[in-house]
């Protein structure tokens, strides 16, 4: 050979290694012959990854022939990782997500595997809360398994602070309108609110909403009904909101603050803002964080008050009715098999039940209400009532419309804080993307 | 700003090879670079003018041709003019501010002694330091409620620095400036050092003080350098993502969301990649613009700058 040519041939030989290195992320390569090996991608940090981690390492024992590999990403990088994988056709064969539009969206790209059949096995659909199946559900078809917790989201509060200050928990909307200059004479922000995450900032307009205009008004809008966000309610709790901003309700600088960094609940449990709206999961982090503040009976929690006049049925609650497993569509019939195996055994066992218990969250598996008895058994009780009690159990909005739609979404809610957009323009501005 | 040229060195021309042999061997110590560009560089770049023709939402196995669909969709974004001028501004208070600074310390750094040489080492810190790094700490340091000003008690300090559209901007130019100074005052005091010692004694003579000396023999003779390292800093402000992404995520509202704010939420949240890679493409030739026309300004590179040495 001469010389010349085995140095191209050395040359392309070093550049195909480098990109295929590049590639090499995704675990689509790492398949072995003989049983199904899935790979499974999900979160990464407390509560959740040593469940998740030990529901694995249960199948891996009970299956020798088979494995599933974990690997385990942090929230805001996993939602770009696995959008990135799947157009790479890298994707793992467990996918793992929050249902509604995104998964809708996996769904028109022929993505995941259509779980219907499995779960035409009443015995296993019957082991999972059956309004946890909704946001799975994408054309009357079941692309998802609900796994993992319920978590609504309900309205914090800082009960040192309220005895501080010297008033009671709010009962209506009126109520916390007077307490906002109660605790602002005091130096304490009324609320605390991460106002740079945006969707921190979504969850106070889907209360807002639904308290004053019913859960109808969001049905129509994810239904693409043109026009939807046009009934003069909206226009009214967006000036509600605004209202709220201007009478400093929120911490200062909340337009600054991350809820990445959990900024937003280190301020409840530092006494530095008496109340705060978020998910249930945030009963986790301030008891692993606020030393003895959840220990020691400080926090109080309560379904979102109801609105004086509003339409809103006061039980209806919002958040995630659950955290969604997909098989990708793109892996072998063996890894697809492990992972069906997975679903119907392991993630419906009662130690995966005890497990989300310990985490301090209500599962998504039915009947686990005899085995709230720990420290927290309290909060559990509650969440899995306001749950199991919402006449409607709406799913976040920034799941379950389209990314693009949900982007706009927060790009105008954002604004609207700011006191950028009017209420009428952000109306404008939102029927504008219906149905996209 | 992460691929820095290297300034301008008017330096001898590279001597001629004397004839093919060592052409060849110069053809393959250039290869590897040139794979890595090619693949790492043009490649992706063609990509991405492709994409901008294209309809894709990032996850479907096939990707549509749609002709002018995605810049339709991109030059008529309501959020594109907030954008650009968003850019524009960072680019411009940012070059104003840098390059004084840059140049005076540059100047001050080149003259040796010990305490000069001690500072430096000071002043060269924020180098080191990665860009996401820097934002995370200058984030927690301006929290309004846990930072600097709240810890200290200092009320002049606690201001609501990365919540009000302003004093955004102002404050992600105060940290880009603190990150890039450095870099910048290291071009300048290796060009302050070329200067020939001569033409100041000449000037001493003559009865010139320090400050005449400065804006009469310095500041003309790092003329050059002064168009390099412009260049790198308006074209690299036209890059900055990460710094901002992490300080402010393009809020409050859209008060910081330059160009690659812009790009990256719509092809990475919105998931709309075609009128994203229609923005990067604007990216790509406003820099490419920018740097020819800095290159103009700057004059023609073979006059001398030696006149009088």
């Amino acid at each position: 050979m001469k010389r010349r040519n085995f140095l191209t041939l050395s040359a392309g030989a070093a550049a195909g290694a480098a990109l295929a290195a590049c590639g090499n992320e995704g675990p689509g390569g790492s398949e072995s012959g003989g049983g199904g090996s899935a790979s499974y991608w999900s979160l990464s940090g407390e509560p959740g990854e040593p469940y998740r981690k030990a529901a694995i390492d249960r199948f891996n024992k009970a299956n020798p022939d088979s494995k599933i590999t974990p690997t385990f990403f942090q929230n805001d990088a996993y939602k770009q990782k696995i959008k990135t994988a799947l157009g790479a056709n890298q994707a793992p064969t467990l996918i793992w997500g929050w249902g509604g539009g995104g998964l809708k969206s996996y769904v028109e790209a022929g993505q995941v595997e259509d779980l219907t059949g499995l779960f035409g096995d009443a015995a296993l659909k019957g082991k999972l809360l059956p309004g946890s199946f909704g946001a799975a559900t994408v054309n009357g078809k079941i692309y998802a398994m609900p796994v993992e917790t319920v978590q609504p989201i309900v309205l914090y509060y800082n009960k040192k602070i309220f005895d501080q200050v010297g008033v009671s928990a709010p009962q209506t909307y009126g109520d916390i309108l007077d307490l906002i200059p109660k605790f602002n004479a005091k130096g304490i922000a009324p609320f605390s609110l991460a106002g740079q995450s945006r969707w921190t900032n979504m969850m106070w307009l889907e209360f807002m909403l639904d308290r004053n205009a019913g859960s109808e008004v969001f049905d129509n809008v994810f239904a693409g009904k043109p026009g939807s966000w046009s009934d003069p309610a909206v226009l009214d709790m967006l000036t509600k909101v605004q209202d709220l901003v201007k009478m400093n309700a929120f911490q200062k600088g909340f337009a600054s603050t991350a809820a990445d960094t959990n900024a937003d609940q280190a301020l409840l449990y530092t006494g530095k803002a008496a109340m705060m709206v978020h998910g249930s999961w945030s009963y986790g982090i301030q008891k692993a964080q606020g030393g003895k503040f959840v220990p020691d009976g400080g926090l109080g929690w309560m379904n979102f008050p109801p609105i004086d006049g509003g339409k809103g049925d006061p039980s209806n609650t919002v958040g995630n009715p659950g955290q969604y497993l997909s098989i990708s569509s793109k892996a072998t019939a063996a890894d697809k098999e492990t992972a069906k195996k997975f679903f119907s055994t392991t993630l419906v066992d009662e130690e995966e039940k005890a497990g989300w218990v310990k985490s301090g969250g209500v599962p998504v598996l039915a009947n686990s209400d005899s085995l709230y008895t720990g420290d927290d058994a309290q909060f559990q009780k509650d969440m899995s009532a306001i749950a199991a009690g919402a006449k409607t159990f709406a799913q976040s909005w920034d799941q379950a419309l389209s990314p693009t739609a949900a982007e706009v979404l927060l790009d105008n809610i954002a604004k609207l804080f700011q006191l950028q957009v009017s209420p009428q323009q952000w109306v404008d501005n939102m029927n504008g993307v219906i149905g996209k | 700003m992460t691929t820095l040229a290297p300034p301008v060195v008017r330096g001898q021309e590279p001597t001629r090879s004397r004839g093919g042999r060592s052409d060849s061997v110069l053809v393959w110590m250039v290869l590897p670079a040139f794979v890595m560009f090619v693949f790492f560089g043009i490649v992706p770049l063609l990509g991405v003018v492709l994409l901008s023709f294209a309809t894709w939402n990032g996850i479907t196995p096939t990707i549509e041709l749609t002709g002018l669909t995605s810049w339709k969709a991109a030059l008529t974004n309501p959020g594109l003019p907030n954008a650009l001028w968003v850019t524009f501004l960072i680019m411009a208070l940012s070059w104003l501010v840098q390059t004084p600074l840059s140049i005076l310390l540059g100047t001050f750094m080149a003259r040796q002694s010990r305490y000069r040489g001690f500072l430096a080492v000071f002043y060269f810190i924020p180098l080191l330091l990665s860009s996401a790094a820097i934002a995370i700490t200058y984030k927690s340091l301006l929290d309004p409620n846990f930072g600097l000003g709240a810890g200290l008690g200092i009320d002049a300090l606690n201001q609501d620095w990365l919540g009000q559209a302003n004093l955004a901007i102002a404050t992600l130019i105060f940290v880009v400036s603190w990150q890039f100074i450095p870099f910048h005052s290291l071009i300048y005091q290796g060009a302050v050092r070329q200067i020939p010692q001569s033409m100041y004694e000449a000037a001493q003579i003559d009865g010139a003080g320090r400050v005449r000396q400065f804006f009469n023999i310095t500041l003309p003779q790092i003329k050059y350098t002064i168009i390099t390292s412009s260049t790198l800093m308006v074209v690299g402000s036209l890059t900055f993502f990460d710094l901002i992404w992490v300080l402010t995520a393009g809020g409050p509202g859209d008060a910081t969301r330059a160009l690659a704010v812009q790009m990256y939420q719509l092809g990475f949240q919105a998931s709309l990649m075609g009128p994203a890679s229609a923005i990067a493409v604007i990216l790509v030739l406003v820099g490419i613009g920018l740097s020819l026309l800095l290159r103009r300004i700057g004059g023609r590179a073979d006059q001398s700058q030696m006149e009088g040495a």
